[in-house]
């Protein structure tokens, strides 16, 4: 087909952009995989020890709501293929969303493509090359996987099968992100809608996980959770694979018909004229940071809402399930009850929701610089707003915009608990609590990113590094037993968990303490450097 | 007569490149200058430490009298600026972003600003996403041009134009400098700089190396001399500041150093002069004279 006309060379071009990020993505989603492996293999090397680990899991909904069904933890493959099918297969979908749209709308929205698309260069080429470049990374980090975890002492074959459902379930995303590629003329607008579809798909199969046998069935709505019940070292359901492939293929099919009717730089949903005249309130740096980043942040409060809903309405599900299970029922008693178990749920869920408003905050201090490459802080700094100003406002945002993320699916959740279980009032005071102490860790990572965008602005990336240690420390460190220096590198280990355990100030005024001066340095360090 | 920016000595690197190399710029209140040099000179990199957006490594800057540096933002209320490559917000409508950054400077004459608009012919409803090249230069020239201030910076403000708003353009900046506004103008476009400006700096390779009205600066080149005589010209090619001498029986051309044209002259009357043409240098062969100098190991390599 001559519409794919250059998109090797295209593909090797992304390659040659992406040689830094692609590797760094390899590397984490390989070390989390075989690290997890050559971790259990210490901590469980007994069939009785595995057993054990196994009855602490069973009996709490969390983990499974969090992480993912259990199918056969007697084995470390077993553990392993648990431990990481839902949290690999989530990171995988991210990393081909961005990289697919990164290469496709985002080089369309730059006006780049134009330039590439007057040299010898297909249509569908650009599309071809991102999906190319994407699934092509998916298959050397499944191999790769494989591998490793057969050096690890597993057996080959389901080593293999795990690497290969993890690589599937990234090109399924690949090809939802292609077609989200076609609907907006922003990249920005088609990064939220994958985005939003694999929260929403990740939202799915966590019900269908941890709410009981009736909606078990939605975790067959999900590409994540398809690639769960592949079943590695678990009995190996080869006809599984044909969910993520044909969810792929279908997606792919869509997004080039797409393509081939739309024209260059146009999306299908279409825009519409704007306002002659700005409103009275335009008329500061704040107010234009709010403006610009409204969207995204309203974006954000729907996924946070329902998010939060869900888990709050589904949380007396689960202690019920539990609960009237006599062989859980030990386990329960010395876990300290159901009612622990509920705070020990709501508590994770909200350690989960405050990670995830760590992404939003970085990213929302983050898009002054991305104000800043694009030439669009000059013009603005040309006029009477000073520099602090100018970072202040988009600092303000995220800030601003991170507690209220927290706040509304604190209440949110809380409601929701609270109308399963009876006492609305006492549920939102415990739940929002435990939402709010999760906010000066946000903060804390927001610091890190407005310090690096004061003092090394091109180093801004590592803010990113910073909230992936973040996300691997929370959700691995404890089942893989880190050390407590290790945990300590999180603010989030620094959070107390609310509700059930007990709220003390001090950490709370040092996390506070610590966004306010890395704030503080980031906007000094700001004053002084050239713009650009 | 005040100055309105004054530099000298000015340095900046970027790493290794060095952009700026001891630049000196004088500009006085209420002319339009012409900034000149082949791309990579240092206008831009000029422009932007104006603005305080980067700080010079070495040199005194001053502009309105004060320190762009230091007292950036209230300077920046007295001034306007086009930036070179004007990318808007994709969301916002022009018609946003003008009022905008009017109010961030302090204020925009709505009377102004809706004679501009109709004067450029410019959609203010239309999303920044959606306008062309040359739309989006307009956006930023009447966001600037309505705004009332003391000082224009504008670089390259015609790129994108067309030639029927290229002249809407010199209209504007015509009745600015009525008004007694100071226009810094970094300009490609010589008619443009010759109807416009009073005074012009060369800039390359980081340092202004002529500067001056255009006067002066044609002063400074070759008139083509082009004379049917009464007789052979003799010893004509050993004046000092001639150049190129071709004669053909009583026919002569040559190139002369314009200061020297007197002596020229006097030695082709001592002939007798049966007729004479004589052409001044052209803005083109001033500029590609100072902007050629600095490459010459590529031509070289040729």
């Amino acid at each position: 087909m001559s519409g794919t006309a250059g998109a090797s060379i295209l593909a090797q071009l992304g390659a040659r952009r992406d040689r830094v990020i692609l590797p760094s993505w390899c590397y984490v989603l390989i070390a989390l995989a075989v690290g997890t492996a050559y971790t259990f293999k210490g901590l469980y090397p007994t069939v009785q020890s595995r057993l054990d680990f196994a009855r602490t899991i069973t009996a709490n909904p969390t983990l499974q709501a969090l992480t993912g069904p259990t199918f056969d933890l007697t084995t470390i493959g077993g553990l392993t293929a648990w431990r990481i099918g839902g949290l690999g297969g989530a990171l995988l979908g991210v990393m081909n969303i961005l990289v697919v749209v990164r290469h496709s709308r985002a080089e369309e929205e730059a006006g780049r493509l134009e330039l590439v698309g007057a040299g010898v260069v297909g249509r569908y080429a650009p599309l071809t090359a991102s999906l190319l470049l994407a699934m092509g990374t998916d298959l050397v980090i499944g191999l790769v996987i494989g591998g490793g975890l057969s050096l690890v002492g597993l057996p080959v074959g389901d080593s293999f099968v795990l690497g290969m459902a993890l690589a599937v379930v990234g090109a399924a995303y690949a090809g939802i992100a292609a077609v989200a590629a076609q609907l907006t003329e922003t990249s920005r607008g088609a990064n939220g809608i994958a985005l939003a579809v694999l929260g929403a798909t990740f939202l799915l199969r966590a019900i269908g996980d941890s709410a009981g046998p009736g909606v078990r069935w939605l975790s067959w709505l999900s590409p994540i959770g398809w690639g769960q019940r592949i079943r590695p070292f678990a009995g190996d359901e080869w006809w599984v694979f044909a969910l993520p492939l044909g969810c792929a293929v279908l997606a792919c099919w869509v997004a080039f018909t797409l393509v081939a009717r739309r024209d260059l730089g146009a999306g299908l949903l279409p825009g519409r004229p704007g306002p002659a005249t700005a409103a009275a309130g335009l008329r500061s740096a704040l107010a234009l940071a709010i403006r610009l980043q409204r969207g995204v942040l309203l974006g954000w409060l729907v996924a946070f809402v329902v998010v939060g809903g869900v888990f709050g309405a589904v949380a007396q599900d689960m202690i019920n399930i539990v609960a009237t299970s006599p062989q859980l029922g030990k386990i329960i008693g010395q876990l300290g009850g159901t009612k622990a178990l509920g705070d020990a749920f709501l508590a994770a869920v909200l350690g989960l929701l405050g990670l995830l408003s760590s992404i939003y905050t970085v990213q929302a201090v983050l898009r002054m610089r991305g104000e800043e490459t694009a030439q669009r802080a000059e013009p603005v700094l040309a006029t009477g707003v000073s520099r602090v100003s100018f970072a202040a406002a988009h600092v303000a945002v995220a800030a601003v915009g991170g507690a209220l993320l927290l706040v509304a699916s604190g209440v949110v959740t809380g409601v929701a608990y609270g109308l399963r279980s009876g006492d609305v009032g006492g549920a939102v005071a415990s739940v929002l609590g435990g939402a709010a102490v999760q906010v000066p860790a946000a903060w804390v990572l927001a610091g890190v990113a407005v310090a690096l965008f004061g003092l090394r602005p091109v180093l801004t990336g590592v803010a990113w590094a910073a909230v992936v240690v973040c996300f691997l420390i929370g959700e691995l460190g404890p089942s893989l037993r880190l050390p407590q220096w290790a945990m300590d590198i999180s603010p989030f280990t620094h959070v107390p968990r609310l509700p059930g355990g007990t709220l003390t100030g001090a950490p709370i005024g040092w996390l506070l303490g610590v966004a306010v001066v890395l704030v503080a340095v980031g906007l000094a360090g700001f004053r002084r450097r050239d713009i650009g | 007569m005040s100055t309105a920016i004054s530099v000298t000595g000015l340095r900046k690197s970027f790493g290794r490149t060095v952009a700026l190399d001891g630049l000196d710029l004088t500009v006085a209140t209420g002319e339009v200058h012409g900034f000149l040099g082949p791309n990579g000179a240092g206008k831009s990199t000029t422009l932007r430490v104006l603005l305080g957006l980067l700080r010079a490594d070495a040199g005194t800057v001053t502009l309105l009298d004060g320190d762009p540096w230091r007292d950036a933002t209230t300077l920046h209320k007295r001034l306007a600026y086009v930036p070179g490559d004007v990318t808007l917000w994709p969301n916002l409508s022009g018609g946003e972003v003008i009022d905008l950054l009017g109010r961030l400077r302090g204020g925009i004459d709505r009377k102004r600003r809706d004679d501009l608009l109709e004067r450029f012919e410019l959609d203010p409803a239309k999303k920044g996403r959606s306008y062309s090249k040359g739309n989006r230069q307009k956006v930023a020239l009447v966001a600037a041009l309505a705004s009332d201030v003391e000082l224009l910076l504008l670089d390259e403000p015609t790129s994108g134009l067309d030639p029927l708003m290229e002249a809407v353009f010199r209209d504007c900046v015509t009745e600015e400098h009525r008004r007694g506004r100071t226009v810094l103008l970094s300009s490609h476009i010589l008619a443009e700089v010759e109807v416009l400006c009073d005074r012009v700096s060369i800039v390359r390779a980081g340092r202004v190396v002529d500067t001056g009205t255009l006067a002066d600066l044609r002063h400074l080149t070759r008139t083509s001399i082009e004379a049917e005589l009464a007789g052979p010209p003799h010893g004509l090619a050993d004046l000092p500041g001639v150049h190129d001498v071709r004669t053909d029986g009583d026919r002569v051309r040559c190139e002369v150093d314009t200061d020297r044209l007197d002596a020229v002259l006097a030695a082709l009357t001592s002939v007798g002069v049966r007729s004479l043409v004589s052409r001044p240098p052209t803005l083109e062969e001033l500029f590609l004279r100072h902007y050629r100098q600095e490459r010459p190991e590529r031509v070289a390599a040729r």
